[in-house]
Order: C-alpha cells, then structure tokens, then sequence
C-alpha cells in the first residue's frame, strides 16, 4: 500500500467522481452531447482505473465475468427490445414516437432507454476486453 | 497551393500510408495491428475534417448561433471506431492464441513453425 | 405488428437472438434456439422474395425518418435473392451443427459459438437488406468480426494464424469500402444508395469519384475474394471448423458479389462502371485468371478443404467473369450462379463435415477406400463436385450455359473457350476425389469407419438435392436472377 501513495489518494478520490460523470453524461445523452457509448467507456474506465492502481483481484470480484457478460447481452436486448417494442406499439422498427401519447415525449423516453442499453453494453464489453487481456501473464 | 488548402487530405493520407506500409512491412503481429489502426483512424480524420464548415460552432441548438458543423460524419466515425475498438480486440485476442499456440508473434517464425509441421500449407 | 414489418425483423430477430443465446448457457438449448431463429429466417426470407416478386420494391424506412434522410431498407429482386440464399443455408447449416461443432471445437463454451455465428448471420442479412451505404459497412464489419472467430475456433493452431491473416484483409478491405463511402458522402452529402446513383450520376467526372469507385471495387473484391486478393480465403476455408467452412463458402462471397453488383450497377451505374471506368477490362481478365489458376491449384492440394477452397477461388471467378460481361445473360448467370455455388460448395464442405466426424481427417488419401463403407457421404461429394465441373442436370450447367451464351453475344468466343476449359480442369480435381474415393483399396489395418450420423448427413443431401432440382427446375432461379440482372442494368422489367 505504500508504494505510489500518491496515486493511490488520488486514484480513490477520484474515481467516484469518474462515476458520477459518467452517469451525468449517460443521463444527458438524449439532447446534450453525450450518450451510452460516452458514459459506457467512462464508467469502465473508473473500474480499469481501479484495476491499474489497485489491484485487480478486487476489481474483478466486484465485476465478475459471468455478470459481465450478462449485462452486455442485456444491454444489446434492452436496444433491440426497444425497437421492436415500437412495432408492438404500431409504429415502424427504432420509431420512438409512438412510445408515448406525445411523439416529443415517446422519442425522450425511446432513446433515453436505447442509451441505457448502449451504455451498460459499452460499459461491460470494455470490462471484458480489459480483465480477458489482463488475465494473462 | 492545393498543399495548403487541401491539408487535411494530405495529413490523412501520409497518416494512411504510413499505416498501410507498417501492415505490409512488418512481420510482428502486434506492430501489423498498429498499423492497421493507424490506417483506421486516418480514415476516421479524412470523415471528420469533411464535416467541418468554416466558421461553423457545435451542432447544438441554440438561438445566438446558425452556422453548425456538420455532425453526421461525426456520428457515422463514433460508429466506426467502436468497429475499430472491436477489430483491435479480435486482433489482440487472436494475436495472444497464436502466441500460446505457436510462442512467437513474428509471421516469419509462424511461417517456418508451419512449414517444419509439413503437410502443404503453401501460400 | 403486421407483414410490412420483415424487411427489419429479417436483420432484427438474429441480432436480438445472438444475446439471448449467449444467456441460455446450455449449449443445447442454444443450439436448438439458433435452429428455430434459422428456420424462422427462413420461412420470412421466402414470404420477402414472393412478396417482392409479385409488388416489386419494398422500402422499409428504419425509424420512421424519410429516405435519403433516414435509413431505408430496400429490397428488390436480386437481394431478396440474396437473402433467401443465405438464410437457406443457415437454417440447413445450423442443425447439422450440433454434431460437428461438439466434435471440432474443443472450448467449452459452445453457447458463445451460437451467439457469434449468429451475429455473423445478421452482418450478412443486414449487407444484404440495407440500402444505405455507410450501414454496408457496418454490417460488413459486423459479419466479418465475428467470421474471425468462427475460423479462429478451429482446431488447428493454424485457424489461428488464419483467422489473423483473414483479420488484417479484412480489415483494410473493409476500411478501403470506408474511404470510397466517405468520398461519395463528401461529393453528394448522401448515403443512401438510391439517392446516392441520382447525385453520382450529376457528377461523374469529380475525381473523387473515380477514386471513390476505385476504392469501392477493390475493398469489395477482397471480400469477395477475386485473384489476386484471395490468399486469405484458401488459409482461412480450410482450418475452420467445418459447419463454419459450410457456411461461410456458401454465403460470405456471395454477399460480397452481391455488394458488388450494388455498388457497380446501382449507385455508379452500368454506364459510369463499364464506360468511362475499364472495369470490364479488368474484370475479365481476372476473373478468367482466377477459373484457370484456382481450379489448377486444386489439383495439387491433398486436404481436401484446400482443395475445394481453391475451387471456390475458382467459381468466385465464374461469378465475377458474369458481373464482367454487364450484359443480361452475363448477369442472369453471375447471379444463378451465387446461389447454385452456394447450394453445391455448401453441400461439399458438410460431406467433408461429415467426413472429419468420422474419420478425423480430410487428407485425400483417408479418402481411399471410403466410397463402399461412407457410400451416402461420398455420393454426395461426388454430385456436388460433378456439379462444380458443370454436368448437365447439375445446376453448375445452368449458370455455364448463362455465361457461355453471354460469352458468344459479346462476341467473345476466347472466352468461352476458356470457360469450357475451366470445366475440364475442375473434372480433373473431381476426377482424383472420385479415383481416391472408389477405386483405391483402403489401406491396410484401416480402422472401421460407420456412415455419418443422419442428423449431419439430412441437411448435407438437402443442398446437394436443391442443387440437383435447380439443375432440372431451371425455371424459378432463372426467372428471378433475370429480373435481378434486368433490375440492375436499368432494363425495363
């Protein structure tokens, strides 16, 4: 623990903030610069983060693989979910509009949740790429 | 004169060349995939820089300006890099197999490990 | 929900199935999910291809946004054709995989298989549906990554350098496609394809779009794998597994034929392509190149899976030598011929399945002997390479006769000639598989060998049949492939 104290305190306190960030700009995504892809790297760079300075035993206890790879399939389902959700709904594949009784309001909500899917996809995928290749000696 | 105006496309394609030839030229696996990911991301440049319109600010709305950017390149090259995130990966996955498989990067070691193993395998 | 929705559902149902079978774990559930999600993409396939041949051109607007400014799927004659193709392949491929894949590939996740051969089949459903360039290249990418985990699953550590070869192709093919999408965007400030063929046509003498064109032909030739860009396929066909060797012979070139009939006849236009660009002038010669060199490299190979991925080189010239003529029989037989390839080098490379699963191995001489104790196996390799030789009744005859008559109409005899001695030198490759197979004794102290399970042997007799039937029933594919080529050339329909 001693050793590069000074990016270990910086490290800690930053990485809740790294977090918080990313989650700012997952939420902003449907009408500010921003979005899944954005958030998705920025949270996995606070959990690579982790891993780099720390120690990455922990990091994958906390991430492990097999939910990782849950999430991202999940992800990918929440989007596709979303747009055949639309055709449920009588509109056309990824056509939000007719989500809610306001086309306005149903592309908010639509794309809102398509960044959510993107995000946690984008978040767990670089997870995996991360741990997989860190794995090896 | 074409030099200045047209800068963007020389930067992109010196930047592409020099990608393409670390592709060809060089037999260590890992060195191949710089490459390639040079030549990737000069591609990405050439989209970008197209997209831009002089003068223009950020395509945000916003009432004090009119003159935007144009963001679809922007969007089609986000697309783009994610291929290219994805393809570096396949790449390094693949390239770290090869080195359990074979225990070496270097093409030419690959070759002569395939070739003392016999059986065809030319070209 | 109603009909009009199939044009998304045939990219969508893939897509939303690969993640789903990544989460049933069970590597049989998986396998069975990915046989039912085939099936269905079959079934849609064919209720497009009716639909379209009876309204004509169908546009799905992704999204409810308007072409040019939206993404459209538009679907005509010759990619519903396309489509048809590739899904009847998945959904005979996919039940044979069970068997093969338990057998050949050693990892233990086979549930992952399923997942990325699933997202390899909706890159090349979504190549095939989409009508806008830069979607293209995303699906092609899309396709093509997870085609280099499918080939680096192989059993070999030589799928491995294989896989990496096919990357670093690949990859600069792809980007190059990139590059030539990006001129046109930056010439006409549109990507969808119909758009794009007005625009072009008001600018074609941009150099620009000379280099776009160029960029475009080449980055599509090394996907379709035309000499002499084609060193990745022969590496790449044989490590593979072999239900994705089957699969991705029957169906990843003949997309990229498919992209390069698009490019070539719709967005440049026969007229721009053929005239103020030699492609003919270079097509030709290629094509002609990669009949009589792929076919006379077979000769030598003894893996058999090398063999026959030399003899695609081959075919793939066939195909391409038709896109050369831009001529309606030339076409009519470029695009007969995508899918009677398909049918016969995916019937071939089960049988060499079914051969692996049995006698763990694919040399030509653990063929000696097998023609009297594998006799269902062995029949059917021997009518898909009669096929490739382009036997009467075979459906290999129907696209040679198209080309040969497109050949004399064009006034090019030599190359008709030269098509006809390209037959001669694929029966000597049959000719050797066939000599191997049943009138060599088998060698001494040879361990017993039982007929493939029925379960692989169904779906392998299922394409040779249909490549038989469409050699006699020439009616139905040359009725549409007719259609596709009159579509493209601009010909009133």
């Amino acid at each position: 623990m001693s050793d590069f104290l000074v990016l270990k305190v910086m490290a800690k306190l930053l990485i809740p903030f790294i977090l918080l960030f990313g989650f700012y700009v997952q939420m902003h995504g449907d009408y500010g610069p921003g979005g899944g892809f954005q958030a998705g790297v920025i949270v996995a760079a606070a959990f690579i983060l982790y891993a780099i300075v720390f120690e990455i035993g922990t990091a994958r206890r906390v991430a492990p693989m097999a939910v990782l790879v849950t999430i991202a399939c999940l992800g990918v389902l929440l989007y596709a979910g979303v747009g055949v959700a639309n055709l449920v709904y009588g509109g056309r594949f990824l056509e939000y509009g007719v989500l809610a009784h306001e086309p306005a309001h149903g592309n908010h909500i639509g794309i809102l949740i398509v960044e959510i899917g993107v995000g946690m996809a984008v978040a767990a995928v670089m997870m995996i790429i991360f741990f997989s290749f860190a794995r090896r000696r | 004169m074409d030099i200045l105006t047209h800068f963007n496309y020389w930067a992109a394609i010196a930047l592409a060349t020099i990608g393409l030839y670390a592709v060809v030229a060089r037999h260590n696996l890992i060195k191949k995939l710089i490459g390639l990911s040079l030549f990737q991301t000069a591609v990405f440049l050439l989209f970008i820089t197209i997209g831009k319109v002089t003068g223009g600010t950020a395509p945000i709305l916003d009432a004090a300006y009119s003159l935007y950017s144009n963001p679809l390149p922007h969007v089609l090259i986000l697309t783009a890099i994610v291929v290219s995130v994805s393809t570096l990966a396949v790449g390094l996955a693949l390239a770290i197999a090869i080195k359990r498989d074979y225990g070496t990067v270097e093409e030419d070691e690959i070759h002569d490990a395939d070739s003392a193993a016999g059986t065809g395998g030319e070209e | 929900m109603n009909a009009g929705h199939l044009p998304i559902l045939q990219v969508a149902l893939p897509l939303i199935a690969a993640p789903l079978c990544v989460l049933l774990r069970r590597p049989a559930f998986a396998w069975a999910f990915t046989t039912l999600v085939s099936w269905a993409l079959l079934a849609m396939s064919i209720l497009l291809l009716i639909r379209v041949m009876a309204d004509g051109v169908i546009s799905y607007r992704l999204g409810g946004w308007a072409p040019p400014f939206g993404i459209e799927y538009r679907l005509d004659a010759v990619n519903c054709f396309v489509i048809l193709v590739i899904s009847a392949v998945a959904a005979v491929v996919t039940p044979y995989m069970r068997q093969s894949v338990a057998r050949e590939i050693t990892a233990p996740r086979h549930n992952l298989f399923y997942g990325v051969y699933l997202l390899a089949l909706t890159g090349l459903l979504g190549i095939a549906a989409t009508g806008d360039a830069f979607n293209i290249y995303v699906f092609m990418e899309i396709s093509s990554l997870a085609s280099y985990v499918l080939i680096g699953l192989g059993s070999s550590r030589r799928a491995r350098a294989a896989a990496f070869q096919y990357l670093i192709m690949g990859t600069i093919g792809a980007t190059f496609l990139l590059i030539g999408i990006g001129l046109l965007y930056m010439m006409t400030g549109t990507l969808n394809l119909a758009d794009l063929s007005l625009r072009v046509a008001e600018v074609p003498d941009m150099r620009p779009i000379y280099a776009a064109f160029a960029f475009i032909t080449i980055g599509v030739l090394i996907k379709l794998a035309l000499f002499p860009l084609h060193i990745w396929l022969p590496n790449a066909y044989t490590h593979a597994p072999s239900a994705v060797s089957a699969f991705l012979a029957a169906s990843a070139t003949k997309v990229g034929a498919y992209v390069l009939l698009r490019f070539v006849f719709t967005l440049f236009g026969p007229e721009f392509s053929f005239e103020r660009m030699p492609l003919m002038e270079i097509l030709m010669p290629l094509s002609l190149i990669a009949i009589l060199v792929g076919s006379g490299v077979a000769i030598f190979q003894h893996d058999l899976k090398r063999l026959f991925a030399y003899s695609s080189i081959g075919q793939i010239g066939y195909i391409a030598l038709g896109i050369s003529f831009a001529s309606t029989s030339g076409l009519t037989g470029a695009i007969v011929h995508i899918f009677n390839h398909a049918m016969m080098k995916g019937g071939i490379f089960l049988a060499l399945g079914c051969m692996m699963y049995r006698t763990g191995s694919v040399e030509l001489s653990a063929l000696h002997g097998l023609g009297r104790r594998m006799p269902f196996t062995m029949a059917a390799l021997i009518i898909g390479g009669l096929g490739l030789v382009g036997v009467p009744l075979t459906s290999g005859f129907v696209s040679k006769w198209y080309l040969v008559q497109a050949a004399l109409e064009a006034d090019l005899w030599p190359v008709a000639l030269l098509i006809l001695l390209g037959s001669l030198v694929a029966l000597i490759y049959v000719g050797r598989v066939i000599e191997a197979a049943y009138f060599r004794p088998p060698p001494p102290g040879a361990p017993a060998v039982r007929e493939a399970p029925w379960q692989m042997l169904i779906p392998t007799w299922i394409l040779l049949a249909a490549s038989l039937y469409f050699g006699v029933h020439t009616d139905i594919t040359v009725s549409v492939a007719e259609r596709g080529a009159e579509m493209l050339l601009g010909l009133p329909a």
